[in-house]
């Protein structure tokens, strides 16, 4: 499971488009990130902000 | 139920090309937006070429004060040792293009698909598509506080690069690391720039598998901004962005009024953007050039040959996938096949060192650069990288 920065996140979509296993829903709160995530980080390195992270 | 011909998802230029274009034929047609405005935040640099807009079936004196910020007499492209090839007037004619304001321009379009006949709605959100049959037959609906289901014969997903809605239909449009350009991009104001040109700058080290560009938009402001690509990058956008201004005396000094981020799509072009009753267009179905990420003409054109299909389709009554994948093979001959030439031209470009960007700037000196990212001149390219021996490999993808 990934959480995202909201003071760094500036809601684009991208992480998204390039999540394999569409486990990422963008709303008007954020990013949020369902049971689906399989943990590969593919949206931790696409984040042109990093504020993606893995939850802890 | 309420029941559309066509239900458009995403109000961006796809979206609005694609209920342009079906409204025009006489068809009842909704556009649905989640975000409460159309055309922000924006996740681009904002140029429009003239034949990029012409191209969208317009005349350049329809193009529009209000979403005009600066007209473009040009381009100026950096090598990494920051030396230039400079451009002017290069389509002929006064005018090259504008650097626009998208949260202008994206209103205007979705004005003109209204005007056009289409009912269009912001903060309208798509809770789920509707599936009969494991058919796709509309989509429920979210406004405020009502939900409600529509029926559409045919639903066109134009939903961005987020491109939920195509993969919950079941079309795979998961975008591989190698294929999504990384971005950030700023506003800023009281910089010294050239007012007239747009400015792009190639760096493999200070801009891995990107470029850095500044965007005139008037008095003294401009967009200004990059992408990057895993696996070229071993940091973030934001994080080269702010290196690489320092790197530019005149933007040192400049303040900020705007910063954004986004994912521009450059490759993994599907092959197939159809099921029964459904298509997928503009970033949803990555239509943006790869070499350049530009994405506004070629998302509404590709969008108006699907919507084409689809007025065909439903005046034939049959909007079954073989009848609507007229639009893969229309797509494909007359956008596709060129932009997968200029993908082989990414991965070459992509593939050289600073050193051999500097050597290929001073060989194109006096070349006119755009026509590479339209595919034309690639045989002439091919033969100046076969000068250099380890180049050849990489000359024959362009052949």
């Amino acid at each position: 499971m990934i959480q995202a920065d909201k003071n760094l996140c500036t809601r684009c979509g991208g992480c998204v488009g390039v999540c394999p296993v569409s486990a990422l829903t963008l709303n008007e709160h954020g990013i949020e990130c369902s049971a689906e995530c399989i943990d590969c980080g593919t949206c931790i390195n696409f984040c042109p902000m990093k504020a993606i992270k893995k939850k802890e | 139920m309420e029941s559309y011909d066509v239900l458009v998802i995403g109000a961006g230029p796809a979206g609005s090309g694609a209920a342009m274009t079906a409204a025009k034929a006489g068809l009842k047609v909704l556009m649905v937006e989640k975000r409460a405005e159309i055309g922000s935040p924006k996740r681009c640099g904002e140029g429009l070429s003239r034949s990029s807009f012409e191209r969208m079936g317009f005349d350049a004196d329809k193009a529009r004060p209000e979403w005009i910020s600066k007209v473009i007499r040009g381009a100026t492209v950096y090598s990494p040792d920051r030396k230039y090839i400079k451009m002017t007037n290069v389509l002929g004619g006064d005018i090259d293009g504008w650097v626009i304001e998208r949260k202008q321009f994206d209103k205007w379009l979705a004005s003109e698909a209204a005007k056009s006949g289409a009912k269009v709605m912001t903060k309208t959100e798509v809770i789920n598509l509707i599936k009969e049959d494991g058919k796709i037959r509309g989509a429920r609906l979210r406004h405020h506080n009502e939900e409600w289901d529509v029926a559409a014969k045919i639903t066109i997903a134009a939903d961005g690069v987020e491109s939920k809605i195509a993969r919950e239909a079941g079309i795979d449009t998961t975008l591989r690391l190698a294929d999504i350009s990384s971005c950030a991009q700023l506003e800023m104001a009281n910089i010294d720039i050239d007012e007239d040109r747009l400015e792009i700058y190639f760096d493999q080290e200070l801009v891995p598998g990107g470029y850095f560009w500044i965007f005139p938009k008037g008095e003294r402001r401009a967009n200004v901004g990059l992408g990057v690509r895993k696996p070229f990058a071993s940091e973030y956008a934001y994080k080269y962005l702010r290196a690489f201004i320092e790197t530019v005396p005149s933007l040192r000094e400049g303040s900020v009024i705007e910063v954004n981020s986004g994912g521009v799509p450059v490759g993994g072009l599907l092959e197939d953007m159809v099921m029964d009753n459904f298509m997928v267009v503009g970033d949803a179905a990555h239509h943006a050039n790869p070499i350049h990420g530009g994405g506004i003409s070629e998302s509404f054109v590709g969008a108006r040959i699907a919507a084409e299909v689809a007025i065909g389709a439903i005046q034939k009554g049959d909007t079954s996938k073989s009848s609507l994948s007229r639009y893969n093979e229309r797509w494909w001959n007359e956008r596709g096949n060129m932009l997968m030439k200029v993908f082989k031209l990414r991965e070459v470009i992509e593939s050289l060192n600073n050193d051999e960007l500097n050597w290929l700037r001073k060989e194109l000196e006096g070349e006119n650069l755009s026509d590479f990212t339209k595919a034309r001149k690639f045989g002439f390219l091919a033969k100046i990288l076969m000068k250099k021996p380890k180049l050849a490999f990489l000359a024959r993808k362009l052949l």
